[in-house]
């Protein structure tokens, strides 16, 4: 495959791409230097410190700056006759619609949320566009093609929404590090910092009392004329003492799971004259972002504290919230380059993680955690460009046969970092590419439309304004447009339970679900069902009805999101889909190189990986069986068949019906 | 912005601005691994758009220092793969490679010290080499090579070399770490072992026959134009496509002396990359830029396992294959 042929089709072609970042930097770079001359680019962000190390294309002065307009201002330094245009947008605002879509011979991705992708998958699939996706995390990447009619949609393989913890894991039985993050981000600094109208979990409710939440709420409060320290005091008191008590009295709770111990201040921090006044003055810097870690002496944020110094920057964070940043209280939400509010939730997290016999972590790895934060370096994004660019060459070109799918690994597999593997068929039960009801299990006598709403419609379906239907009845719609008498009836709608709908929905109704942006249409069929296990099924409903495909719950596209309850980096493992139920038979080697390749075939290679065994390639190699050399020449016979072919006949003749470790010898 | 040159000593901390800027990348290779990127130096001769890509990876990585080195002036050509100099620079500057890149490059990471040396480092002394750990060369004939290579094994100290060639869309890295201790990955672990590498001298001389009948063909094909460009005295990458059919007798009498069937190096391939010459396919160009700049930062921070000891990228097929090709001694 030449690159010098038929260059045209790239000259003449139109490319949007979605995401400026750090996928986005450098396919940029490498459109423009691969001869595309219409380049369009929508990012919502600006440019942050942080994107710096890999994000080339901006510098220091940059920062605060769109992300779309500096790197294509970068870009046409060193291509000045080509066409960029950057849109500082979210993709999915309603200008970017069908139409808007259709213009282009190619979408190439560089995002970093699921949410996102879902969009654009769907408007490519409405708008007939073959899409290009791609993610990374850290040194693994992957480049997947998506073309309607040829390949399967984005979605045919189901990727993980966000992992969300139930309600009590978080408020009651925490287990890992990541349920006190939440706590101490979501509940705690949501309650002292956050919109206080907003409902909040942080209360533990014991078996029984009713009314302690009346009092409690008062707890949070801060009277004008109490003493700071009094205050931090009290706070932690209650959080980490009295409210670890009346959960204890729950005995029920603590049968099978160790129990937590309370803290209290004056078991940590006996002399109470640890916070001076002085203190708080002197270190305090007027050009330097407000921080409680230089006044305690603490340097690095590689440090896992102890209770005591946690305890301290707790203290002391609340404090200066308190006395550097009274307007912010009330209206903040968690941000993980605030210094300040990084520092109050890693010690609010280790404190808990104390209490409950979880191992304490450091300021970074808690940022980490609390910002989603993903890893990343700029080599597996510079080689996940080129594979993009390859790839929408071949699009261009209408190469389909040679389209792949490529995955960048950490380590090697079968002396491989970067394997292609052929596109799948699309999954014909995808709710998203082919049309097929989907079924939600769900208590239609508990549960609110606006329940539905946010945990199905937007959460697993990905719709952004959707439209819902009860047959003939509009039960629901989002948008702009709305009447507002409209409007009010849609928000009564969703605070009344579904069975008590104006036209009620119970079992064995069937709600048509849209989102005319994304010219997606879903038919949700209802079952009612009574119980739901509050650790597995935690959202209160279930939905299925499309068939997943094997090994695909692992893939990861290195996203972050901005969820409320959500897991962080390491939810990434990065497997590569290697699952072949549906594959195509075909020739991998060199296929436009040569025809065919003699391969003694040994399995040692698979053994490495005893619990993985990707059988699928090795069964498509081609094999050529050879007659010992003691026969007569004249006799020989070379025999052309695959693998696969060779040890079905070897199962049936043994009877062997499954099989996991082979050794073949070859003679 | 005042430029910094960081000597960081053991045990000093990195800077809060180098915590702020490497966050992303810390969370990756860890605290220690970027303290040893920062005091590591690296030495480039020959530069190209594979180049400049591994350039801007290293500088991004932040590095202690680059020092480059090629006095070829800028002109048209130097455009086409090429990110780093703009079609003004390249018709005016009158500069040499080694200074438009070096201008380019300061303005990535201004903690990085990137400075030109002029010459021809196969020229140098050994002792030269002694100021870096890492010597990563292109666009230079075998024999330049194989004698830098060799002067990096000489030094008392050990020295990582790297070469690297793209060709069309076809690539091909060539890693020499001498005597290397690595943690290998195992399915229940990992495994401390000792990795040692051939030199680019032993590895290219590597008896073909006795070679797996896999290896990618890439390597063979780059074999039969190292000899052409030997033969004809070429400048590296000189080719036209009137060389085909001479580079096609090559090839016929290599495989005769070596015992290896012609077949193992298709003539579409041969084809391909002696009329591409020395053009570089971008896109394969951030591909091995990126490999090439990973593995540098293996082996400057000492965690991940390192390639040994030849990388190949065809776009032909997609695949990004690790051949480990032992010495001629070996047999």
């Amino acid at each position: 495959m030449a690159p010098g042929s038929d260059m045209e089709a790239v000259k003449r072609a139109k490319v949007l791409m979605v995401g400026a970042g750090g996928i986005g930097c450098e396919l940029l770079k490498t459109l423009a230097l691969s001869g595309f001359e219409d380049i369009h680019i929508i990012d919502m962000d600006t440019i942050e410190v942080s994107n710096l190390n890999r994000q080339f294309l901006f510098r220091q002065c940059h920062v605060g700056q769109s992300k779309a307009k500096v790197a294509r201002d970068a870009v046409l330094k060193f291509r000045p006759h080509i066409n960029i245009k950057p849109y500082h947008a979210n993709v999915k605002n309603p200008e970017f619609n069908i139409e808007f879509f259709k213009q282009f011979s190619v979408v190439v991705n560089g995002l970093d949320n699921l949410d996102a992708r879902r969009h654009v998958n769907r408007l490519c699939l409405a708008a007939e566009v073959p899409l290009i996706e791609s993610g990374t995390t850290g040194f693994l990447g992957q480049v997947t093609v998506h073309v309607k009619g040829k390949t399967e949609c984005y979605e045919c393989q189901g990727k993980p929404t966000p992992k969300t913890y139930p309600v009590c894991t978080i408020t009651n039985t925490p287990s890992k590090f990541v349920h006190c993050v939440v706590w101490a981000k979501d509940l705690l600094f949501a309650k002292l910092f956050g919109d206080r109208s907003q409902e909040n979990d942080l209360n533990v409710q014991s078996s029984d009392s009713v009314d302690a939440s009346k009092n409690t709420e008062d707890v949070f409060e801060r009277n004008p004329d109490e003493d700071l320290e009094n205050y931090g005091q009290r706070i932690y008191d209650h959080v980490f003492g009295y409210n670890i008590e009346l959960a204890l009295s729950n005995e029920e709770t603590w049968r099978q799971r160790e129990k937590p111990r309370p803290i209290y201040i004056n078991d940590v921090l006996p002399e109470k004259s640890f916070q001076k006044n002085g203190y708080l003055e002197n270190s305090i810097d007027v050009n330097m972002a407000i921080s409680a870690m230089p006044a305690l002496g603490l340097k690095s944020p590689q440090d896992i504290w102890s209770l005591a110094e946690n305890t301290k920057v707790f203290l002391e964070a609340l404090s200066l919230f308190i006395k550097k940043r009274v307007k912010d209280i009330g209206n903040l939400m968690f941000d993980k380059d605030d210094q300040l509010a990084v520092e109050f939730v890693t010690a609010a997290a280790n404190i808990r993680a104390s209490s409950f016999g979880i191992p304490m972590h450091s300021l970074f790895e808690t940022k980490g955690i609390a910002g989603n934060i993903v890893h990343a370096v700029a080599t597996t994004n510079a080689i996940i460009a080129g594979l993009i660019v390859i790839e929408a060459i071949k699009v261009l070109q209408g190469d389909f046969n040679n389209y792949r799918m490529t995955y960048c690994l950490e380590f090697p597999k079968r002396k491989m970092l970067l394997m292609p593997i052929e596109p799948f068929e699309a999954n014909k039960s995808c709710y998203v590419c082919s049309e097929t009801p989907l079924i939600l299990e769900i208590n239609t006598r508990t549960s609110k439309l606006r329940d539905f709403v946010e945990k199905i419609v937007r959460n697993k379906l990905g719709m952004n304004l959707p439209l819902i239907m009860h047959g003939a009845n509009l039960i629901f719609e989002d948008g702009d447009d709305i009447e507002e008498d409209v409007a009010s009836n849609y928000a009564r709608n969703l605070d009344k339970v579904l069975a008590e709908l104006p036209s009620p929905v119970t079992s064995g109704t069937v709600l048509t679900v849209e989102d005319l942006q994304q010219e997606l249409t879903c038919n949700i069929i209802i079952k009612h069902r009574e119980e739901f296990n509050e650790e597995k099924e935690p959202d209160g409903m279930v939905l299925s009805g499309w068939t997943e495909r094997a090994n695909d719950k692992q893939s990861s596209n290195g996203e972050s999101t901005s969820s409320v309850l959500t897991n962080g980096p390491y939810v990434a493992s990065g497997k590569p889909l290697v699952s072949g139920t549906k594959r195509k038979l075909s020739e991998m080697e060199e296929a436009s190189d040569n025809s065919c390749n003699p391969s003694s075939k040994s399995n040692s290679a698979d053994r490495e990986n005893p619990q993985q065994v990707d059988d699928n390639d090795v069964l498509d190699d081609l094999v050529i069986l050879e007659v010992p050399p003691e026969v007569p020449k004249k006799k020989k016979v070379k025999c052309f068949v695959t693998l696969r072919k060779a040890f079905t006949y070897l199962m049936s003749a043994l009877q062997v019906k499954r099989w996991s470790h082979f050794s073949v010898y070859l003679l | 912005m005042t430029m910094r040159l960081r000597i960081a000593m053991d045990g000093e901390e990195l800077t809060a601005q180098q915590t702020a800027l490497y966050d992303r990348q810390i969370r990756v290779w860890g605290v220690d691994a970027q303290k040893r990127l920062s005091k590591a130096n690296v030495l480039v001769s020959g530069l190209n758009g594979t180049l400049a890509e591994f350039c801007k990876n290293i500088v991004l990585a932040g590095v202690g220092s680059l020092t480059l080195m090629d006095d070829r002036l800028v002109n048209e050509d130097a455009i086409h793969a090429n990110f780093l100099i703009t079609p003004e620079e390249a018709k005016h500057s009158g500069s040499s490679l080694a200074e438009v890149y070096c201008n380019a490059l300061k303005e990535f990471n201004p903690m990085v010290h990137v400075s030109v040396e002029k010459g021809d480092l196969h020229q140098f002394a050994g002792v030269f080499l002694d100021k870096f750990d890492v010597v990563v060369i292109s666009c230079c004939s075998l024999k330049d090579k194989i004698a830098i290579n060799n002067k990096c094994r000489e030094r008392q100290k050990r020295i990582s070399f790297y070469t690297v060639e793209c060709r069309d869309s076809c690539g091909e890295i060539f890693v020499d770490l001498q005597s290397y201790a690595s943690a290998k990955k195992k399915s229940d672990g990992t495994e401390e072992c000792q990795l040692e590498y051939s030199s680019l001298e032993e590895a290219i001389s590597s008896s073909w026959r006795h070679l797996p009948s896999k290896t990618t063909k890439t390597y063979f094909a780059m074999r039969v134009l190292e000899h052409f460009e030997s033969l004809q005295n070429r400048k590296p990458c000189q080719f036209s496509v009137s060389d085909l059919p001479h580079v096609l007798e090559i090839r016929k009498n290599l495989c005769e002396a070596q015992g290896l069937n012609e077949f193992h190096i298709p003539d579409i391939l041969l084809n391909r990359l002696v009329a591409a010459g020395a053009r570089e396919h971008p896109p394969v160009c951030a591909i091995l830029g990126g490999i090439l700049g990973q593995e540098v930062i293996k082996a400057i921070s000492g965690k991940g396992e390192p390639i040994k000891n030849f990388f190949y990228f065809n776009a032909a097929d997609g695949k990004g294959i690790i051949e480990d090709i032992p010495p001629a001694s070996v047999y």
